[in-house]
């Protein structure tokens, strides 16, 4: 008996079956938690997951390689669910065309602030040169964050981290923040939610309304291109 | 039959957009080039097909889903960012909240000087 529940569990941690399960049972958890805590943004349904899941993984001693052997295959949905962003940009095409200085304008500043801001922060509570480097290109999608950071001098697996942190912390205050500053209009809340926290908080912007989200994901698209080109010449800029 | 030709479309725009990405060597990701060529062919043929909707809204409904993957590897990084975690965490906070805050603020300022205008 024992030897049987012993020999399921090495099928189990060898195939990609159980890291897909657990990614979608996780997801699912955390989504009906979020519902019944009247969708606060603190019960996060990404920030629950992955807590579930980290602790499902550190409690059975499976590694995060063999975990993300199965849940790849939800991960290579990031890609063509970044090309369907153009599905609801399209149809607020003529929004966009009223507003394309002031989307420029807004994501410029977004992006310069997103940076100098961190790296501030950082250095004025004593963070070492490797960690301030690594956080300047937090607030771009992972991937892109990474090859920043590789050029500038930091830790692109810390960075990935960061961009990571960046994309949740956004998505649970950027209501509150934006309510704070009393931004009313919906493309520019989305343009925040984009140009802030990327992916993760685009996701979070989808579920405000169609326009906040389309412009969300416009913002991320942005300030991916105007992060690569401004966080190396502020890096160089500081350090010389 | 319909809907599997869409998420081929959607493939076949992310594919080009790795391709043109890395040719050009653009310093942006392929799945953003795509979104940019799905963008262009949508103006140009004028409309969404019904099922490119369908197939684009389900994946979009999900979005979250597909980010934790990436985020449980946090757990493989948890001692680095230990030994930070104050400037670290304050950073990514006030750092995030004044990203929000000028982006939005400038954005909405600047769209209503414009509807001012004559």
């Amino acid at each position: 008996m024992n030897d049987d529940l012993q020999s399921i569990w090495i099928y189990l941690e060898a195939s990609p079956l159980l890291g897909l399960t657990a990614t979608l049972l996780a997801y699912q958890a955390a989504h009906w938690l979020w519902r019944k805590g009247r969708m606060t943004p603190l019960l996060n349904p990404v920030l629950v997951s992955i807590l579930l899941i980290a602790g499902f993984l550190m409690l059975t001693g499976i590694e995060y390689r063999t975990y993300f052997n199965g849940a790849q295959f939800v991960h290579f949905l990031l890609g063509p669910a970044t090309v369907a962003l153009a599905i609801p940009l399209y149809r607020q095409l003529r929004l966009l065309l009223q507003s394309v200085t002031a989307v420029l304008v807004g994501l410029v500043a977004g992006v310069v602030s997103a940076a100098a801001s961190a790296m501030g922060v950082a250095w004025a509570l004593g963070a070492s040169e490797l960690t301030i480097r690594s956080l300047a290109p937090k607030s771009v999608t992972s991937p892109i964050a990474m090859a920043i950071s590789e050029g500038i001098g930091g830790l692109p697996s810390l960075t990935a981290v960061l961009a990571i942190l960046t994309g949740i912390t956004g998505s649970v205050i950027a209501v509150w923040v934006l309510d704070a500053a009393r931004v009313k209009n919906e493309a520019a809340r989305g343009l925040a939610m984009g140009t802030a926290s990327h992916g993760i908080g685009t996701a979070r912007a989808i579920q405000l309304g169609e326009v906040t989200g389309a412009f969300s994901g416009l913002g991320m698209g942005l300030a991916a291109i105007a992060t690569t080109l401004v966080v190396p010449l502020l890096v160089r800029l500081v350090y010389g | 039959m319909a809907l599997l030709s869409y998420i081929t479309v959607l493939l076949l725009c992310q594919l080009a957009g790795e391709v043109v990405a890395r040719l050009a060597h653009l310093p942006v990701p392929g799945p953003v080039v795509g979104m940019v060529l799905l963008f262009v062919g949508l103006i140009v043929k004028g409309g969404v097909p019904e099922g490119l909707e369908k197939v684009g809204t389900t994946l979009l409904s999900h979005l979250s889903l597909l980010f934790i993957p990436a985020g449980v590897g946090i757990m493989v990084h948890l001692k680095l960012i230990a030994t930070e975690w104050l400037p670290i965490s304050v950073a990514l906070v006030v750092s995030t909240a004044l990203t929000l805050a000028v982006t939005g603020v400038v954005m909405q300022w600047l769209a209503r000087q414009r509807r001012k205008q004559p």
